[in-house]
């Protein structure tokens, strides 16, 4: 990691966060007449779990797209690992290691799971055209050495025994955790989450859980995620940005979000007395 | 009972990602192949390698090049006649031009052609989708075989418009022209089909595949997790051009000899290779070879059938064909819409647990 500004802190369960990993700074983005995001700031840190909470249509999946180059903002800076980003297609940016997972799970459906979770280590293959049409030298050392990395991730994530079977006859569950691998392949410095318990019962939620602090804990990884269940968001997150109406209107511990007036008038609703 | 993967153990990933992973299947396609080459040329006549088996190495090549587009990527063409036209022509146009080169080499340049003319016509691809694609492609059909039509350098300022392939040789054997032996056509063809086959399951297993179908599945997700959008259909349309333009480099040279583009390389082919490829099942590659055998096949033992063995008069029996051959593909599609491919990946899971079903 070069020049990461910014110093570090210890959460409540001791782990040590690093420096910035990515800067969003004022960030507008626009769609005609519509303002989605309104000049929102926020960082990520190393090795954090920071999550991205409001209500519906607050404007958190725009924020993860422009995150992901899939929307261009009017006005802002993006600055990921100390530089400022120019502008990318979403490839240039899945390369650069930020993967991320969909609210909407986006599945290559008539795949095996292996060949989906192999898609995501696009950024770490670069044998040619014509070394893969002969499968050899370089094309065939790419292919084991990028499945023995792809197999650890299975394992991992415990999908072992589905890892031939085409995505489209998975149930939601482990479709899900399939996306998630995806994701994780490709090594990413920062993994983003959309949703990633939406429609899941409590028990595949605590897997889920589970997985998000395993993830983070054992790979280190960086992970960004937009959450709905407060629950989960308060137990699993180090930092917390709140957002309503395309505003920033928090940003700290889950303890300080909690405790903050606009948050609980906005968000968790005002007690009516 | 013999068609099991029990006992069969993968102790490395290179094993584990070959093209067979099962035992029986691997041993009878070394068999196919054995027989193929060592057998098959040793008993044919001209009349099996006309009506037979030229006809089907020659489809095949070009249903592989173009499930490759529209089975794995998801693009879908109606150019294929159009390409096929390519092949042909800068076949021609190498063969007269170069008399001293390979035509080995002629055939392998006549593809690379088709592929930067596929690269072209493909361009349109990042833009529009589904039927509009094809309606897209369409144009490239009318407009290649209008080209080789009305621009007469094309076809050597000959009287009748029509090329016609000299005679060539290969390690001294003939391949080309009127003395070309049944056996040698055959063997041509069949080295290229083997090579194209080999090289696209290559293709389709590695990460080439995996991004074409990437974009074929959900092109927006394929996108955000890092496939270049733009390289990965062009590169799908240059590497199934390729193909087709052997194909149709060796319809030309090898198969028939002399070509009049409208004729030979009309909607009529785009169509047929495409229902090759829908018939035999897109997105694999065993499924090109199904579909092309299916639909050269068909009307030869039909033709057999009806006019060989009922005795009927041959204008009847051809448009009995005709019905025939349009029902059965419509009641394999209804039965099997992923077609024979399909069917066969079925029966192959049934025969894993046959006799024992649980």
């Amino acid at each position: 990691m070069n020049e990461m500004t910014g110093d570090s802190y210890v959460t409540e369960d001791g782990r040590t966060i690093g420096g910035v990993v990515m800067e969003m700074k004022n960030i507008t983005l626009r769609f005609g007449g519509v303002v989605a995001i309104k000049d929102i700031s926020f960082d990520i840190r190393q090795g954090e779990i920071r999550a991205i909470i409001g209500p519906n249509g607050a404007g958190k999946s725009s924020m993860l797209n422009v995150i992901s180059g899939f929307y261009k903002p009017q006005e802002g800076e993006v600055w990921y690992l100390g530089e400022k980003r120019p502008p990318m297609k979403p490839y240039q940016v899945a390369r650069q290691g930020i993967a991320r997972t969909f609210q909407n799970i986006a599945l290559f459906e008539g795949m095996s799971v292996l060949d989906n979770v192999m898609t995501g280590r696009i950024r770490h293959m670069e044998a040619g055209l014509l070394a893969q049409a002969a499968w050899k030298g370089k094309a065939e050392a790419e292919e084991v050495a990028n499945r023995e990395a792809v197999e650890k991730i299975i394992d991992f994530l415990e999908i072992q025994h589905i890892r031939k079977t085409p995505v489209g006859r998975l149930p939601y569950g482990l479709k899900k955790r399939v996306e998630l691998a995806r994701a994780l392949a490709a090594e990413p410095s920062i993994l983003l989450l959309d949703e990633p318990m939406a429609g899941m019962n409590v028990e595949e939620k605590e897997d889920m859980s589970r997985f998000v602090l395993d993830v983070n804990d054992e790979f280190g990884t960086t992970i960004a995620l937009i959450e709905h269940d407060m629950g989960v968001v308060m137990d699993l997150s180090d930092r917390v940005v709140v957002m309503d109406y395309g505003k920033k209107i928090g940003d700290g511990t889950p303890d300080e979000v909690r405790t903050n007036q606009d948050v609980i008038d906005a968000y968790l609703g005002v007690a009516h007395d | 009972m013999f068609y099991r993967e029990a006992g069969d153990f993968k102790t490395s990933y290179t094993e584990d990602s070959q093209t067979f992973p099962i035992k029986f299947d691997r041993y009878g396609y070394y068999v196919t192949l054995a027989v193929a080459f060592l057998v098959i040329p040793f008993i044919i006549n001209d009349y099996w390698v006309n009506a037979v088996f030229m006809p089907f190495l020659i489809y095949s090549i070009a249903a592989i090049g173009l499930n490759i587009l529209v089975g794995y990527c998801g693009q879908v063409s109606l150019g294929t006649g159009g390409f096929m036209a390519v092949g042909a022509y800068a076949c021609y146009k190498l063969m007269t031009g170069f008399p001293d080169v390979s035509i080995a080499i002629h055939i392998l340049l006549a593809g690379g052609i088709t592929a930067a003319v596929g690269v072209l016509f493909g361009l349109p691809s990042l833009r529009i989708k589904g039927f509009y694609l094809a309606v897209a492609t369409l144009a490239a059909q009318f407009f290649l075989v209008w080209l080789f039509n009305r621009v007469p350098w094309f076809y050597n300022y000959s009287a009748s418009g029509q090329i016609s392939a000299p005679e060539r040789t290969l390690f001294g054997i003939t391949v080309t022209g009127a003395e070309t032996t049944a056996w040698a056509a055959y063997m041509f063809c069949l080295v290229f089909l083997v090579a194209s086959a080999w090289i696209a399951r290559n293709l389709t297993r590695g990460m080439a595949g995996r991004k074409w179908m990437a974009i074929r599945d959900m092109d927006i997700a394929a996108e955000i997790i890092g496939v270049n959008p733009l390289r990965a259909k062009l590169s799908a349309f240059a590497v199934s051009s390729f193909f087709i333009g052997i194909a149709g480099a060796l319809f030309f040279a090898v198969y028939l000899g002399a070509v009049e583009v409208g004729e030979v390389f009309g909607i009529n082919k785009s169509f047929l290779v495409l229902f090759m490829v829908i018939i035999g099942g897109l997105g694999s590659i065993f499924g090109s070879f199904a579909g092309a055998a299916f639909l050269v096949l068909l009307p030869v033992f039909l033709k057999n059938v009806l006019v060989g063995g009922l005795g009927w008069p041959t204008d009847l029996a051809a448009h009995l064909e005709l019905v025939i051959v349009g029902g059965l593909i419509i009641t394999f599609l209804v039965a099997e819409p992923h077609g024979l491919a399909q069917l066969w990946r079925v029966a192959k899971e049934k025969l894993r647990l046959w006799p024992f079903p649980h």
